[in-house]
């Protein structure tokens, strides 16, 4: 019954999920229509909100031999959509320790971690897969120059869907490269915050022991004095 | 037009109202008395009817949400008399029982204190609502701040209902937990003298919000991740499974947890852990859908370790009380629900109702929030409808290029503004439409400073524990939970696993259970944990399947095509 009043109500639309066809209502993202489809996920499905990538997802046309990627959770399905999910896909990962990637001047640490990108030829499929429209290329570029920033910035937004490396026909794994690369920023270029540092050594040495253990001893009724009459800061 | 024409009249009131919000100044603040009876009038923890009483285990005759009361009163999934507990498949110190930040922290630092870990996972290693957090983590590491300051903001927001040891606890180790971060490779935002760049937070009354761009705990969470791989690939004692959850827990027969039955969710077999003890780390309940509300919350948020917890005798604390998000996406339906960062309204929009007014100031403390949109749409008609029948209200981004400059929406929220153009929505230009979406759970498994439940051998870390927020957490607190938590839960854990030895298991905990339930007249109630929900179309089925996971019983596939994301 439920699926006539839907049927009444909006158009629906043929779909191929691993090229089985099936009929859907206009509208859904991939992911509601497999689950329209009946399709209980297990593996493919995580945030349900474009931040965890584990929808990746390639489809086509039935008429359109053009591949195409996407995250399941955020793209809306259309007419003869022909689609398979990756939610998995190998790749071998450099083995390091984060500490140990201080680069010395002009040292590239990610050819010594990653010596494959150097085959790199600049085909832009990683740039053209990712479903977050990031510069892939550009980053890999700026990996073997040993960029570190430019990798940080132009990759920081990337799931680690890995659809980049599944289509890359030279088997690089440019998310791995680019997670290297952002690690290696974080622990040994990125400046340090002395008062941070400053704080946790005050901390440590017990400098407001005393101030915590008379607000946890308080009553409700003076804590909540000095709430509502604490001064807040402007925002910035 | 990406709004519909219903909405468009509304949209230009927000737009006509722009330059006198501008030169109005900040809507005033609220005061304590009037948010206590905004909050009891207007918060969905105080809709009586959508409560009961637990009526057995250790919180028997305290109140949950049915949702939640269903599933702490559930049968358990397994039949004890035809396991056998002598075929063991890992042997291990300590089990880590969820992987998102809370999980993978506790894995790390009992790994450094000696122990041997596994970790069980039910999605992917990392599939946790730590990758949704958005705005930032909470720490008081700016001189004008300090661990008493946000210890009074953190009180204060959970109306005093605290434990005060672990809000001291929170708030000390703070600093250290960003250091900790950075030095494992998170990318902190940096102004340009190489101090942290901190921003306000609902709440708080000091800068204190750590971020990495708007993808916050993305950046956490990838980075531990990768290091409890480096960890393993280095041949250190730490491994993890995948698609793999606990369905059980173990004891011994010293009455002590010492380890888990999971279950394979692709092959469907089990394997048997023994540990010497284990970490409680599965996050949050949204999607039990409380209320029928949507939820931020990921796929497998499904309150598993309060199950587990509330079957081996373990107490919960504020359980009746779950964090609704004031700015959850209302519109448009494929995205219902859908988290809309904090950030939005710490950099400047504004809650704007469907007359083009401002109703609350943007910072008051999330509760608040949600309970003043929710008094705007129910009680004042004031919200926006939507063409599929949401209601929601206005929240106002263009604002923030307005007060801050051209170029800042972009710069400081991409993933929500790459998010909504994704549905032709440009929030650079045009307001997001929204309404509470259930966030979190406040409360959780009981546990003192050092992490430990008042079981022994079983610790808890991160959202599944309770008592740090009280009766509402404050924005960046949660990843801040994680790591203070999480890590301590590691670090106990590891010690506990060092002085004790687990004795001779078994499943006599669940017999019993299964006989209190027989005795309370529940043989009725579902199987749990839910493990995941089940948003499949159930129909057509062949007579006599079964379908695993636990069909949600708020169908997503009604009238409307599809309300959950």
């Amino acid at each position: 019954m439920a699926e006539q009043s839907v049927k009444q109500q909006v158009k629906m639309l043929d779909i191929y999920i691993m090229g089985k066809r099936y009929q859907v209502p206009e509208g859904l993202t991939i992911q509601a229509a497999l689950e329209y489809c009946g399709y209980n996920i297990i593996r493919g499905c995580g945030c349900r909100s474009g931040f965890c990538g584990a929808c990746a997802t390639i489809y086509n046309f039935t008429h359109d031999p053009t591949i195409r990627y996407a995250l399941a959770c955020q793209t809306v399905v259309e007419q003869n959509m022909v689609l398979t999910q990756i939610p998995f896909f190998p790749a071998a990962e450099a083995l390091y320790n984060v500490a140990d990637l201080q680069p010395k001047e002009k040292e590239n640490k990610l050819l010594e971690l990653y010596p494959d990108i150097l085959t790199c030829f600049g085909c832009n499929n990683c740039t053209k897969t990712c479903p977050q429209d990031l510069k892939v290329l550009e980053y890999m570029a700026a990996a073997i120059r040993g960029d570190y920033e430019k990798v940080y910035e132009e990759s920081f937004d990337c799931l680690l869907c890995g659809l980049c490396a599944a289509r890359c026909p030279q088997g690089l794994q440019p998310y791995n490269i680019a997670l290297a690369a952002r690690r290696l920023r974080g622990t040994n270029l990125a400046p340090k915050s002395q008062h941070n540092l400053d704080r946790v050594k005050e901390i440590a040495k017990g400098k407001f022991d005393a101030e915590l253990e008379k607000l946890k001893k308080m009553a409700v009724d003076e804590l909540r004095k000095l709430y509502d009459g604490r001064e807040i800061e402007p925002a910035l | 037009m990406p709004y519909p024409a219903s909405m468009e009249e509304s949209k230009r009131k927000v737009e006509e109202t722009r330059k006198r919000r501008l030169e109005g100044g900040n809507f005033p603040r609220i005061s304590g008395e009037e948010r206590e009876v905004l909050v009891s009038k207007f918060h969905p923890d105080f809709v009586k009817e959508t409560f009961r009483k637990l009526r057995i285990g250790p919180n028997k005759g305290g109140l949950a949400p049915v949702e939640i009361t269903d599933l702490l009163e559930g049968n358990s999934r397994i039949d004890p008399d035809r396991i056998d507990l002598d075929k063991i498949d890992y042997d291990v110190d300590v089990l880590v029982i969820g992987c998102g930040g809370a999980g993978g922290s506790a894995a790390l630092l009992a790994e450094e204190n000696g122990s041997s870990v596994l970790i069980s996972s039910k999605l992917r290693l990392g599939d946790a609502n730590t990758i949704g957090a958005q705005a930032g983590t909470q720490a008081c590491d700016r001189p004008n701040d300090s661990p008493a300051i946000h210890y009074l903001d953190t009180m204060g927001g959970g109306h005093y209902t605290n434990v005060p040891e672990l809000v001291e606890a929170l708030a000390k180790d703070s600093p250290d937990a960003i250091k900790w971060l950075e030095e494992l490779g998170v990318n902190w935002d940096k102004e340009p003298d190489n101090s942290m760049h901190e921003l306000s937070g609902g709440g708080a009354s000091r800068r204190r919000l750590h971020s990495c761009k708007d993808y916050t705990g993305l950046e956490e969470m990838r980075v531990i991740r990768d290091e409890i791989r480096q960890r393993h690939m280095h041949g250190r004692k730490i491994d993890w499974l995948e698609f793999e959850p606990a369905i059980e827990l173990l004891r011994d027969d010293k009455g002590q947890v010492a380890g888990a039955i999971l279950m394979n969710l692709e092959t469907k077999q089990m394997s048997i852990v023994r540990a010497g003890a284990v970490v409680m780390a599965t996050g949050g309940m949204g999607r039990t859908h409380i209320q029928g509300f949507p939820t931020t919350n990921h796929y497998g948020a499904t309150a598993d370790g309060l199950v587990l917890a509330y079957r081996v005798g373990c107490p919960l604390v504020d359980i009746d009380t779950m964090q609704y998000h004031p700015t959850g996406a209302a519109f448009p339906p494929q995205i219902l629900g859908f988290l809309v960062t904090e950030k939005v309204r710490t950099l400047g929009a504004e809650l704007i109702n469907r007359d083009g007014e401002q109703f609350v100031h943007p910072l008051e403390a999330r509760d608040t929030e949600a309970s003043a949109e929710i008094r705007e749409c129910k009680e004042r008609g004031k919200g926006v409808i939507t063409p599929t029948g949401e209601v929601g209200v206005w929240l106002d981004s263009p604002m923030i290029d307005i007060k801050r400059g051209a170029g800042t929406i972009q710069r400081e929220i991409p993933a929500m503004v790459r998010q909504f153009a994704r549905f032709n929505i440009d929030i650079v230009t045009e307001p997001m439409l929204v309404y509470p979406t259930l966030h979190y759970q406040n409360g959780g498994i009981k546990i003192n400073a050092d992490a430990a439940t008042p079981i022994p051998g079983l610790f808890a870390g991160g959202e599944c524990e309770g008592g740090v927020h009280g009766r509402n957490r404050l924005i960046g607190n949660s990843t801040l939970d994680l790591f203070v938590f999480g890590r301590r839960a590691g670090r106990s854990a590891a010690k506990w696993a060092k002085e004790v030895k687990p004795g001779k298991l078994t499943l006599d905990h669940v017999r019993k259970w299964q006989s209190e339930i027989k005795d309370a007249g529940l043989e009725d109630m579902p199987v749990s944990p839910m493990i995941l929900p089940n948003y499949a179309r159930q129909e057509r089925y062949v007579p006599g399947f079964q379908p695993l996971g636990q069909v949600s019983p708020y169908t997503p596939f009604g009238d409307r095509a599809v309300r959950w994301i």
